[in-house]
């Protein structure tokens, strides 16, 4: 049953993401990115790690989607926009990019595949999985607890991380804002244009 | 219980749809879209370890994934917002201010 889910969830995910990237409009772009990111939300649920897809869906599929459209909203010309897009993108003048986005996809697919056919691989798989087994079947009631031992990890061994994502998100938040007010001194265009700008600055951190 | 080498392979093809997207369009905001769908990608395959690994570590790195992606997007939106304004277009091939 779970399988049947994972795999009409997996379908889901990958055409929503090609619908993503062959869109001609910008919103129908970013609706189909949403469902993809849902989709991936649904998978980790299905992993048993419900933490982890709360926050593909706060995070992901809210905050950045929602930044997204902001941006969207302020650039978005309604045909003209579209118009301009079918000049920028078409699928004839996509065919070196698919060609060599095919070849990526037998690649990796060869390297997902091949170390199951590769005896010592496939041994040391199979180790991974049956330590795996084993701790699950004795994590049963820590799983439950995921995210109190998830937090405990975090404020413990892993301090210096969330000091960097700290420091990561503070950069970005000054990048942002810095981007954004610099050049509307330099252009000066007019005080509606500095008003958006100003507004921007607000919405991307 | 999901065989991994299946997610393996969906993080694969995400991946590889981004590189796709990351090609072929010209236009900013769909590079950036196509960057997210690469992030979603990775991400996957993070969680996936975590979970056949049975411990939290790959969740550790999903947080820090999500946190950079995030970041990611606000420069990059910025930026955005600042082509728009200088040249009414997000062509990323008309960007040529640089070029010596």
């Amino acid at each position: 049953m779970i399988e049947i889910i994972f795999i009409t969830t997996a379908i889901v995910c990958v055409i929503s993401a090609l619908l993503t990237v062959t869109a001609h409009n910008a919103v129908h772009a970013l609706l189909y990115l949403v469902t993809m990111m849902i989709a991936i939300a649904l998978i980790f649920f299905l992993f048993g790690s419900p933490f982890a897809a709360a926050l593909q869906i706060i995070v992901y599929a809210g905050a950045v989607m929602v930044l997204f459209v902001f941006v969207t909203m302020m650039l978005h010309q309604g045909e003209q926009s579209i118009i301009d897009e079918r000049t920028l993108f078409s699928l004839k003048t996509a065919k070196g990019p698919l060609l060599l986005a095919v070849i990526l996809v037998i690649e990796l697919l060869l390297i997902g595949i091949t170390p199951l056919d590769n005896p010592s691989s496939q041994t040391a798989l199979n180790t991974v999985n049956s330590e795996s087994q084993q701790l699950s079947a004795g994590s049963k009631t820590a799983s439950l607890t995921s995210v109190k031992s998830l937090a405990k990890q975090l404020y413990g061994p892993y301090k210096l991380l969330v000091i960097i994502a700290a420091m990561l998100l503070l950069a970005s938040l000054i990048a942002a804002i810095h981007i954004a007010r610099k050049s509307s001194k330099l252009t000066e265009n007019s005080p509606v244009n500095g008003d958006s700008e100003s507004k921007a600055s607000e919405a991307a951190p | 219980m999901i065989e991994t080498t299946w997610v393996i392979i969906l993080s694969f093809l995400l991946f590889a749809i981004g590189t796709f997207g990351l090609l072929s369009r010209r236009n900013l905001l769909f590079v950036l879209l196509s960057l997210e769908i690469m992030l979603n990608g990775i991400i996957l395959l993070f969680v996936a370890a975590s979970n056949l690994h049975g411990n939290n570590d790959g969740q550790i790195m999903y947080l820090l994934v999500l946190t950079l992606a995030a970041s990611e997007v606000a420069v990059g939106l910025a930026l955005v917002v600042q082509i728009y304004k200088q040249q009414q277009s997000l062509d990323v091939d008309t960007l040529t201010k640089l070029r010596g």
